[in-house]
C-alpha cells in the first residue's frame, strides 16, 4: 500500500513550520477524468468507493476510519483481494466529505462487518466489469479471462490488458451490483494474513502526520475558556488580563463561549490561562456521593423490553431457589492521550475543517446548522488522531475551531488542554442494574427478569459543546450510544423479561465509549449468572452451556475450556485465609445477541490486607467470523483486555456541584505497565463466514470476568465498578 | 519581548525566536522546528507522550522550560532513525507490530531506548518499572514490552 501522508507532505521555506497540503487533485484523477462532474460519494457507485489510475493503482475511498485500529490496512486487504491487485498498489482515502462515501460512525465493531463488505462489493463489481471490458477489447469470452496483479490474460490467446489500460483515470459510472460474485475464500491470497499495518514505520519514526500536527499557511492558534460551572453564564470579560499576551489576535465570545486566538500556540495557552472571565454561581449537577440514590429517583420518560418470553414474573416466586443483586458501573471517560484538536478554515465563504472526527459526514451536517450554514459550503476532512475509543472530544474542538476561525477571518487550530478534554468531553453514562432471578429444584433457570436505568437516546451525534455553550442551533436530545444492546441475554430461559427504564437525563454530556451499554449491561448479567450457578451448586461453564442453545457459542466455550484448562469444579470460594487469594472467573458474550463470540478467563490475584486486585492472565477464545488480518485482531482482543482491565479496576470520573474534578492523569488513574495482565488469544476463524467486528466485543466480557474470579478467590461479591481497594475490603468486610 | 535561543537538536544547531524564554521545549521542537515526534499529551510531565534525550535522559519535554536547555544535546524520535533507517528499538516495535493508535509510541520508543542505553538484559518486571509512567489507553501494554524485550535481546 502507497503511503498516502508521504506524499501528501510538504515543508514550506523559512519558519521550518511543518505545512502539509491535501492535494484533492490527485485522489480525484485516481478516479475521475479532469474536468469531469464531482467525485461520487455514493455508497450505491462503484465510483464512491474504487478509483484506479492509469498506472493501475487503485485509491479505496472509506468512509471509515482508522481510530488506531488498523482498518486502513484491512480495508486495503479486502479491496486488494477481490480486485486481484498488489496489496501495495492499493491507497486508503477515509472519511474526507467530499470523496468518501457516507459509510456512517466508525463506531460498535462494525468497520469491518459493514464497511469492509460494502468495499467488497464495490470492489467485486468493479472486477466483473473490468473482465467484461477486456472480454470485448481482446474479444474473448469473459470465462475465458484470468486476473493477476490487475492485468486480465486470456487463456486462449494468451493476451493481456491491464486495469490501468482499461480505466485508467476514467469512472465506471456503474452501480454496485449487490450480485457480484465476491471471491471464494478457499483462494484468499491477501485477505486471512497478518499484513504488517502500513502506519507503523511512519508512527516509530516520527514521519507520520497526526491531527495534531497538520499545520495551514497564515494559521493561528486558538483556546477555549472554559465556564467555572458546566452550566454558568458568562458575566464579564476583563481583557486587559490578555493585553500584554505577545502575539494576541483577539479575545472571542459568543453567548457562553469564550476562546483566545494568537499568533503562537503558547501565546495561546497563555492567554486562556491568564484571561479573567467572571462566571454565574452554578451548581447544578447532582452529589456525587448519592449518585445512585440521584440514577434512581430521575424521571422515567419510557420502558423498553428487550426481551419477554413465558411470564417471568409470574415464576420468580415459584423457583425452588431465588436470587436478586443489585450491579452499578461508574461514569468513565474516553482518555484519549492526546488532547482532542481541529484545523478550521473559512475561504470564499465554504468552511474546511480537519477533524479525527469518528463521523465527518455527521460533523459536517453539525457544524452546517450550528453556522446556519448550507452542507455543500462545509467540507470535513478527517486526519488520524489520538485513539479516541468512542466519541470523544474531536468534534467539539472541531466546533471551537469553526467558531474561532469564522471570528477572525484566518486558519485557526485549536488543541484541547488536558482538563478540557478530561473535563469536557462527554462521558460513559452511570449504569444501574437490578437482577431478579430463580432456579428449580434441579438447579436450571427457570426465571429471569431485568431492570436497566439508563439515560434515553441512541447513537445519535452528540451536540458540540461550542454549539451549547455559544447558543447555537445544535442536537436537543442525548445519544449515549446504542446502550440497550445486551440487556437481553443469549441463554435459553422459558420465563424471561429485561427491561431499560430510559431516564430523562444523566448528570454529564453521556456519549459512548467503546462497548457502550454492552459492557455495563454485560457485567451485570454475566456476574449474576455466575452467582445464580453458585447457588445451583454448578460450574460456571457448565451452567452456561447447560442453558446455551447456539452451537458456534458452546464451541467458543469449550474452547476456552481447553486454552485455560478450566477446572470444571463448580464457583466454590477457594478462600484459605491466606493474605493474597487467588482465584479465576469465567464470563461470555454474543455481541448484540448477533454477533462476535467471546469466551474470558481471568486469573486473579487479591490482597485481603489493602483490597488490591492484580489481574494476572486473560485467556481469550473469540469466533469473528472470517478473520481479515489475524494479527490486527489479536492487536484489538489485547486492547480491549488491557483498557477494561484499566476501567474496571480503577476508572471513575468524579465531580462536584458543578464540573468535573477528576481532570489529570493523578486524579483519573489509568493501568500502567506493572498492572498489565498477560493476554492468550485463541482466534475461530471461519473464512466461509461473514466477517464481524473485533473492536469491543472482547471488552464487554473483563469486568464480569474479574468479578467473577474475585468470588472464586474470597467468597465476595463485587458488584460495583471499580473494584477500587476501598469498595473490596468494604465488601470483605461485609461478607 | 522576542529573544533567540540556541538549541542543539539532533545533531545541529538551530535557533528559535520565542516571546517567552519559559515556553516548554515541546511547543518549539513541534512548532518551530516542524517536529512531530514528541507530542502533546498532558502539558502535566504524567504520561510521557512528549519525552526527547536530553544528553542521553529521557526527559518530559512539555514542562521543561527552553531557558533550562542551555547547549544541552536534545534527540527526538526523528533524530533516532528514520523508516527507511530506523534505530533498533523502532525496528522492534515494526517487528512486534507494538502500535495502535501510536500517540504515545514516541514515548515508549524514547522511554525505552534511553533505558536500554544504561541497562544490560533487563528482566520483564524492569522494563515494566522502566514504563511504569508511560501511559498508553489503546492497550498496546504487551507488545510494547516485547518490542523493548526483542530490542534488548539485540543489543
Amino acid at each position: 500500500m502507497r503511503d498516502v501522508a508521504t506524499t501528501r507532505r510538504q515543508f514550506l521555506k523559512g519558519t521550518a513550520a511543518l505545512v502539509v497540503s491535501f492535494s484533492i487533485d490527485k485522489h480525484q484523477t485516481a478516479g475521475a477524468q479532469a474536468g469531469a462532474s464531482p467525485k461520487s460519494i455514493s455508497t450505491e457507485q462503484v465510483d464512491g468507493f474504487i478509483g484506479i489510475n492509469t498506472k493501475g493503482e487503485v485509491t479505496v475511498f472509506a468512509g471509515k476510519v482508522d481510530l488506531g485500529t488498523g482498518v486502513r490496512t484491512a480495508l486495503a486487504q479486502i479491496a486488494a483481494e477481490e480486485l486481484d491487485v498488489p496489496f501495495a498498489a492499493v491507497t486508503v482515502i477515509q472519511g474526507d466529505t467530499a470523496l468518501t462515501p457516507d459509510q456512517g460512525t466508525t463506531s460498535g465493531s462494525f468497520s469491518i462487518q459493514n464497511g469492509g463488505l460494502q468495499i467488497r462489493q464495490a470492489a467485486a463489481t468493479a472486477r466483473q466489469a473490468l473482465l467484461s471490458m477486456a472480454a470485448k477489447k481482446l474479444n474473448v469470452e469473459p470465462s475465458d479471462l484470468a486476473v493477476s496483479d490487475g492485468t486480465i490474460t486470456s487463456n486462449a490467446t494468451r493476451r493481456s490488458i491491464s486495469y490501468g489500460t482499461l480505466i485508467g483515470g476514467k469512472n465506471f459510472s456503474l452501480k454496485v451490483d449487490k450480485a457480484a460474485a465476491v471471491k471464494d475464500p478457499g483462494h484468499f491470497k491477501i485477505v486471512g494474513r497478518s499484513i504488517p499495518r502500513v502506519d507503523i514505520p511512519g508512527k516509530v519514526t516520527g514521519q507520520f502526520i497526526y491531527m495534531q500536527d497538520f499545520r495551514l499557511p497564515g494559521m493561528l492558534h486558538g483556546r477555549v475558556v472554559r465556564p467555572s460551572g458546566m452550566g454558568a453564564t458568562l458575566q464579564s470579560i476583563e481583557e486587559d488580563s490578555v493585553n500584554d499576551i505577545p502575539g494576541l489576535i483577539r479575545v472571542v465570545h459568543i453567548g457562553n463561549f469564550v476562546g483566545v486566538v494568537a499568533e503562537t500556540e503558547w501565546g495561546a495557552v497563555q492567554a486562556s490561562r491568564r484571561l479573567k472571565v467572571n462566571w454565574s454561581p452554578w451548581e447544578g449537577l447532582p452529589d456525587q456521593s448519592a449518585l445512585w440514590e440521584y440514577v434512581r429517583a430521575t424521571k422515567i420518560l419510557k420502558e423498553d423490553v428487550t426481551s419477554d418470553v413465558g411470564a417471568a414474573t409470574a415464576a420468580l416466586p415459584r423457583g425452588a431457589t431465588r436470587l436478586r443483586a443489585t450491579y452499578d458501573f461508574a461514569i468513565q471517560t474516553h482518555g484519549s492521550i492526546g488532547p482532542s484538536c481541529s484545523v478550521a478554515e473559512f475561504k470564499d465563504g465554504a468552511l474546511t475543517c480537519w477533524s479525527a472526527s469518528q463521523a465527518t459526514h455527521a460533523l459536517r451536517k453539525q457544524l452546517a446548522a450550528m453556522l446556519s450554514m448550507p452542507e455543500e459550503q462545509v467540507r470535513c476532512i478527517y486526519i488520524d488522531g489520538s485513539g479516541c475509543y468512542g466519541r470523544n472530544g474531536h468534534e467539539d474542538a472541531a466546533g471551537d475551531a469553526a467558531l474561532l476561525s469564522r471570528a477572525v477571518g484566518r486558519p485557526v487550530r485549536v488543541q484541547w488542554m488536558r482538563e478540557d478534554e478530561h473535563g469536557w468531553d462527554p462521558k460513559g453514562p452511570p449504569t444501574l442494574i437490578d437482577l431478579d432471578a430463580a432456579l428449580d429444584a434441579k438447579g436450571n433457570l427457570v426465571a429471569w427478569t431485568s431492570a436497566f436505568f439508563l439515560p434515553v437516546g441512541a447513537a445519535t451525534p452528540v451536540a458540540l459543546v461550542p454549539a451549547t455553550l455559544a447558543n447555537l442551533p445544535r442536537e436537543m436530545d442525548i445519544g449515549p450510544g446504542g446502550i440497550l444492546n445486551d440487556t437481553a441475554i443469549p441463554y435459553t430461559v422459558p420465563n424471561i423479561r429485561t427491561v431499560a427504564h430510559r431516564l430523562e437525563t444523566t448528570p454529564l454530556r453521556p456519549a459512548w465509549i467503546r462497548a457502550p451499554g454492552r459492557m455495563q449491561n454485560t457485567f451485570a448479567n454475566e456476574s449474576f449468572l455466575d452467582e445464580l450457578a453458585t447457588a445451583a451448586g454448578a460450574d460456571p461453564l457448565e451452567f452456561r452451556l447447560r442453558h446455551l442453545k447456539d452451537a458456534r457459542g458452546a464451541e467458543v466455550l469449550e474452547r476456552l475450556a481447553a486454552v485455560a484448562m478450566w477446572e470444571r469444579a463448580g464457583a466454590k470460594p477457594r478462600d484459605h485465609g491466606a493474605r493474597i487469594a487467588t482465584g479465576r472467573g469465567l464470563a461470555f458474550v454474543k455481541y448484540e445477541l448477533v454477533r462476535t463470540y467471546v469466551g474470558v478467563v481471568a486469573d486473579v490475584e487479591i490482597d485481603r490486607s489493602t483490597g488490591e486486585i492484580r489481574v494476572k492472565r486473560f485467556f481469550v477464545v473469540q469466533d469473528c467470523g472470517q478473520i481479515i488480518n489475524p494479527d490486527g485482531v489479536k492487536n484489538q482482543i489485547e486492547g480491549n483486555i488491557v483498557q477494561t482491565v484499566s476501567r474496571t479496576l480503577m476508572e471513575q470520573v468524579t465531580f462536584n456541584r458543578s464540573r468535573v474534578t477528576s481532570l489529570d492523569w493523578g486524579s483519573y488513574r489509568i493501568i500502567g505497565f506493572p498492572e498489565v495482565p498477560d493476554v492468550v488469544i485463541d482466534l475461530i476463524d471461519r473464512p466461509r463466514e461473514k466477517p464481524w467486528g473485533s473492536g469491543e466485543p472482547s471488552a464487554s466480557v473483563v469486568p464480569a470476568a474479574i468479578s467473577n474470579a474475585i468470588f472464586a478467590a474470597t467468597g465476595v461479591r463485587l458488584r460495583s465498578v471499580p473494584f477500587t481497594p476501598d469498595k473490596v475490603k468494604a465488601a470483605m468486610a461485609r461478607s | 519581548m522576542t529573544t533567540s535561543i540556541a538549541l542543539n537538536v539532533n545533531g545541529r544547531t538551530v535557533r528559535v525566536m520565542v516571546d517567552d524564554p519559559n515556553m516548554p521545549l515541546l511547543y518549539a521542537l513541534r512548532n518551530d522546528l516542524g517536529l512531530r515526534g514528541p507530542r502533546f499529551g498532558c502539558g502535566l510531565g504524567q504520561c510521557g507522550a512528549c519525552t526527547v534525550h536530553m544528553d542521553g535522559k529521557a526527559v518530559r519535554s512539555c514542562i521543561t522550560p527552553l531557558s533550562l536547555v542551555g547547549d544541552r544535546s536534545i534527540v527526538t524520535l526523528e533524530g533516532l532513525g528514520t523508516p527507511e533507517k530506523p534505530h533498533p528499538m523502532q525496528q522492534a516495535f515494526i517487528d512486534e507490530q507494538a502500535v495502535q493508535c501510536g500517540y504515545c509510541i514516541n514515548g515508549m520508543i524514547m522511554e525505552a531506548a534511553a533505558f536500554l542505553a544504561k541497562t544490560r538484559n533487563p528482566s520483564d518486571p524492569q522494563i515494566r518499572e522502566a514504563l511504569a509512567s508511560n501511559l498508553c489507553r489503546c492497550g498496546t501494554h504487551l507488545r510494547i514490552l516485547r518490542a523493548v524485550k526483542r530490542a534488548a535481546a539485540q543489543t
